[in-house]
């Protein structure tokens, strides 16, 4: 079946990679600038009408963000991951609000917590869970949250910590420590 | 296919005429679900305009999972769904047993899915509780809460713990069930059904209930698929769809029940799916009850956790939990920790798009019972 939909798509998309996980779940790339053109195509013609989800996860060793566009297509219970590599640098995407009248929302978590902007999407520029948040976007990589909290934060007596991986290896399981 | 939606902006309110009042209906307030604010613009009764606010629960478990081991990760994914952990267990397990390529023991099947409509029931239990709050019937509440505590019990002798079990891990699950766990919890069934007939009386066909709820919050047909609703919100609407008959996991496929659904997609009518599958867990819980293996292993042997690591993949594994699809996203890189983790939970799109829309025009004594009548969490929003 996902073999018969990717022939059909590569007619009129480049595809740059497919990969099927199991008989109800796989990802596809797909080039930024035919995201919205595939997704359409996918939810008017394909029948993946449902959208599970948008994130991001941060590939910061080759500079880029993988955007994944979840998809399910309830006749044939079949889920479809949709991946779009972007540039970290001035991270921006178009927005998909006109195909899910859901999906702003989540651009504008992806926007507070990647920095990835959506210039059309409603809304975009709200604050989502982080009022008033004037620091790096949280979600990247490089965002180091020790930091950020031994800047902002006092500490505080009879919270002193253990290496995690220490104590269990010595106190905790010491005869399958290796 | 038309699935858009008018994003054109909200007439301009002016506050300084004396027409319209603005209000905040929570974080903290009886008829809020978790917390989370509502930020409503009022014109006497009616609501002209509504801007939710999440952010009030975010402990940033997506991020904290990143930098931890995979099974440092175990005790925190119960942690996201407070009445509801067991789900998060399961899908975190769940994801990494596919990617680690590991088969999980059949009486581990059977334990896991009884744990899972175990927690159904009991979150129904609070949710319709809740909902008979909201409405004006808080007495309702107490008969709930307490046969919620049953199922508590039931959770305390099967996995040593009441809220936060941490029972489902990757591999198995962490006991069987204890001697004489059978009767009990055929006797806590017998007890909850008899309420359920209460309820029914005392709720369901009550005329201000029914006066109040009908009509109430229609979600339309045309809003389901743009809205990503998904759950007994959706079965409400018509649509016969649920995430343990399209996609069988665990052995729902060896049980016998059919997906509920209504067709007036109002606060009513979701009540009335929310009832039914209620008396459906019972039944599942029953069905396993008689049918489960009484022996067998039930956990797999795993690698050495201090040292555990998992190929590079991406996966995504999905349950159905009381309001809906809710699901994992796991993408790992070979290394000890996990490189994305994405939780995907119902009430993200439902009490935030859904929510905003349906409100306008509601009267503000309906807010509590519209918000409710979607059974929405706030943390699995903010994650």
């Amino acid at each position: 079946m996902i073999e018969a939909l990717k022939q059909r798509l590569s007619e009129h998309f480049q595809l740059t990679n497919l990969t099927i996980k199991n008989a109800g779940l796989a990802f596809l790339w797909v080039e930024k600038h035919e995201l919205e053109m595939l997704l359409r195509q996918l939810r008017d013609f394909e029948g993946y009408t449902h959208l599970s989800f948008i994130i991001a996860s941060d590939h910061i060793e080759k500079n880029q963000f993988k955007l994944t566009y979840m998809l399910h297509n309830y006749d044939t219970k079949h889920d479809l991951g949709v991946h779009v590599d972007i540039s970290r640098v001035n991270a921006s995407m178009h927005s998909i609000h006109p195909l899910w009248a859901q999906a702003w929302t989540y651009q504008r978590e992806l926007k507070e917590m990647y920095g990835i902007d959506f210039p059309e999407s409603p809304r975009v520029d709200e604050d989502f869970c982080l009022e008033g948040w004037d620091d790096m976007p949280p979600m990247r990589r490089d965002f180091d949250t020790v930091k950020y909290c031994e800047e902002h934060f006092d500490d505080r007596d009879g919270r002193a910590t253990e290496e995690n991986r220490q104590t269990m290896k010595v106190n905790i399981y010491p005869e399958r420590g290796e | 296919m038309n699935l858009t939606h008018d994003f054109s902006p909200t007439p301009e309110v002016d506050l300084a005429s004396g027409k319209y009042v603005k209000i905040w209906h929570g974080p903290q307030h009886p008829g809020i679900t978790g917390n989370m604010s509502l930020e409503l613009t009022l014109c006497g009764d009616e609501i002209v305009n509504c801007k939710t606010h999440v952010g009030y629960l975010h402990r940033g478990f997506e991020k904290l999972m990143e930098r931890r081991t995979y099974i440092q990760n175990f005790p925190l994914v119960c942690r996201i769904a407070v009445p509801e952990p067991t789900f998060n267990e399961y899908l975190y397990s769940a994801g990494i047993e596919d990617l680690a390529g590991i088969e999980v023991p059949e009486l581990a099947k059977w334990l896991r899915c009884l744990n899972l409509e175990l927690m159904r029931l009991g979150s129904f239990l609070m949710w319709l509780g809740g909902a008979s709050g909201a409405f004006g019937m808080s007495t309702v509440y107490q008969w709930t809460v307490t046969h919620r505590d049953y199922i508590l019990d039931l959770f305390e002798e099967m996995t040593g713990a009441r809220i936060y079990h941490m029972y489902i891990s990757p591999g198995g699950v962490r006991a069987p069930l204890p001697d004489g766990f059978k009767d009990r919890c055929l006797m806590v069934m017998k007890k909850v059904e008899k309420l359920l007939y209460e309820v029914e009386t005392t709720v369901l066909n009550n005329a201000v209930f029914k006066k109040r709820a009908i009509g109430l919050g229609v979600i339309s047909s045309d809003m389901v698929d743009a809205y990503g609703v998904t759950g007994p919100n959706q079965r409400a609407a018509g649509y016969a769809r649920d995430t343990r008959k399209d996609s069988p996991y665990l052995v729902y496929e060896q049980l016998d029940f059919d997906v509920i659904t209504a067709t007036g997609s109002d606060a009513f009518d979701r009540t009335i799916v929310r009832y039914q599958e209620m008396h459906q867990c019972v039944s599942l819980i029953r069905q396993m009850l008689d049918r489960m293996p009484t022996d067998g292993a039930f956990h797999t042997p795993t690698p050495n956790v201090l040292h555990w690591k998992i190929p590079a993949g991406e996966t995504y594994v999905k349950a159905e939990c009381t309001r809906g699809e809710y699901g994992y996203y796991i993408e790992t890189d070979g290394s000890e920790y996990v490189r994305r983790v994405h939780i995907r939970g119902p009430s993200y799109t439902h009490a935030i798009a859904v929510m905003e829309k349906l409100v306008i025009g509601a009267n503000i004594a309906d807010v509590a019972g519209l918000m409710v009548s979607l059974h929405t969490y706030p943390p699995e929003i903010e994650r």
